[in-house]
């Protein structure tokens, strides 16, 4: 207990020292990703449709992104 | 009037409860979405199973606070898949969804309310959502948390709604800036549903005897998704993904993902994809139980199978007037095949694989 409370205290004492790190892409520096190409998903309907014809037919869903409403078609 | 600023007083304190909670950085809007319209015909064929419809979806923004969507969704459905022909009738039906979102900026944060409604002959899925997204780090990285609560109508043509079902869904993630060319992601979402959870149509086989399938009426599982996407530098990028799911049915899936995407000349934008699914059936899964439980299905949905899908999409910038509006002309096509290792065909006696097409025309506007 002794030991594991002492660890916790050296820890966070080496923490304490470290400053926050500064955000290092600058928002000049962020044109890239905001192009169209840099998107996970495609348009909003499309997504949804493709997500809909999946949901169908496997037994996983959820964590894609896609927002969708439910249906009796399991 | 009265009601607009009632909204709005509750859209203040839903940000300030919900946006409080993460660190804020300057005092800045975050940007909402520009306006944006789309209009898609849609038409899935495989598998004895035809859907097509239109969708149209409609997104404006007001006082540059709110953005406001709308949209319809239609599926047509013509069904003559092999567990219809071999336990039921075919059928056709229509199915049409309506959603409408709110989105709300304040400082850093969106928060966008959602609901949705879906009708069919006999199913009825109606559904709220409310999601918060927070740029923190400067803008390097972005925090989700979001909630459904979704309550469902179920039905059978011949004695109508006789059961119901709800679903409750929390999502968090994290968007990461890595470099000025680089970001990844990571999604959990974790999902409740309670209540029935079958279909009324469809029959579990048992000493090879059809009977009606039964499931749990409670089911929970997490998915956790993981995703990249770079710029390579030629006007072009590259994306992959991974899942993992998993549930207390027992079912648990891998899906893999890697895409491309390529502007050639100064109207073209092309993008392929690959996808990969893989999963393990659910415990109560049987094609034909040997044994008799309480709980069985024959769902292939729950079997086990491996399923992949080849995409590509064509993408025309057809008129585009900086700082005014874009119409772009979209076309996108998907193959997949499904491959069942437990799930036999009980015309052929073989076990069952099905082949499907999607095909996605859209127009999208910007304005």
């Amino acid at each position: 207990m002794k030991r594991s409370l002492a660890l916790l205290l050296g820890v966070a004492t080496m923490l304490g020292g470290c400053a926050a790190p500064e955000p290092w892409v600058k928002p000049y520096e962020r044109e890239r990703l905001a192009d169209p190409i840099m998107q996970w998903q495609g348009d909003l309907l499309a997504s949804k449709n493709s997500q809909h014809v999946r949901d169908i037919r496997e037994g996983a869903r959820g964590a894609n992104g896609v927002q969708g409403g439910g249906c009796g078609c399991k | 009037m009265a009601a607009s600023k009632v909204i709005g007083r509750l859209l203040q304190s839903l940000s300030a409860l919900l946006g409080g909670a993460f660190a804020m950085q300057g005092a800045k809007a975050a940007p909402l979405p520009p306006d944006h319209a789309e209009a898609m015909y849609h038409r899935y064929s495989g598998g004895g199973l035809t859907s097509d419809g239109p969708a149209l979806l409609v997104r404006k923004n007001l006082l540059d606070k709110v953005s406001l969507t709308g949209q319809v969704y239609v599926d047509a459905v013509s069904n003559a898949s092999v567990d219809v022909v071999t336990t039921a009738s075919p059928y056709k039906e229509r199915r049409t969804e309506y959603g409408l979102g709110l989105e709300y900026a304040v400082r850093d944060a969106n928060i966008t309310l959602g609901l949705a409604s879906s009708k069919e002959p006999d199913y009825r899925a109606d559904s709220f959502s409310v999601d918060v997204a927070q740029e923190t780090f400067g803008g390097m990285t972005t925090v989700n948390l979001g909630f459904t609560r979704g309550a469902d109508k179920v039905g059978q043509k011949t004695i109508g709604f006789f059961d119901q079902a709800k679903h409750w869904q929390y999502r968090i993630g994290v968007t990461q800036i890595l470099t000025s060319r680089w970001m990844a992601s990571a999604n959990l979402e974790a999902i409740a549903d309670s209540g029935y959870l079958g279909n009324p149509y469809r029959a579990a086989r048992v000493f090879g005897a059809a009977v009606p399938e039964n499931v749990p009426r409670t089911r929970s599982s997490r998915a956790l998704n993981l995703r990249v996407i770079g710029d390579l530098g030629s006007r072009d990028a590259v994306r992959g993904s991974y899942r993992y799911f998993w549930d207390n049915w027992d079912v648990k899936s891998h899906t893999f993902e890697g895409g491309y995407s390529r502007y050639v000349g100064e109207s073209f934008l092309l993008d392929g994809f690959l996808r990969h699914y893989r999963q393990g059936k659910a415990s109560f899964y049987s094609d034909d139980a040997q044994v008799q439980n309480t709980y069985v299905t024959r769902n292939r949905q729950l079997g086990t199978y491996d399923g992949n899908t080849l995409g590509g999409k064509v993408t025309y910038s057809w008129k585009k007037v900086p700082g005014q509006y874009e119409i772009k002309f979209n076309g996108a096509l998907e193959v997949l095949r499904y491959r069942y290792s437990d799930y036999t065909d009980l015309r052929s006696g073989s076990t069952y694989s099905l082949s499907a097409s999607v095909l996605q025309l859209y127009v999208t506007a910007n304005y």
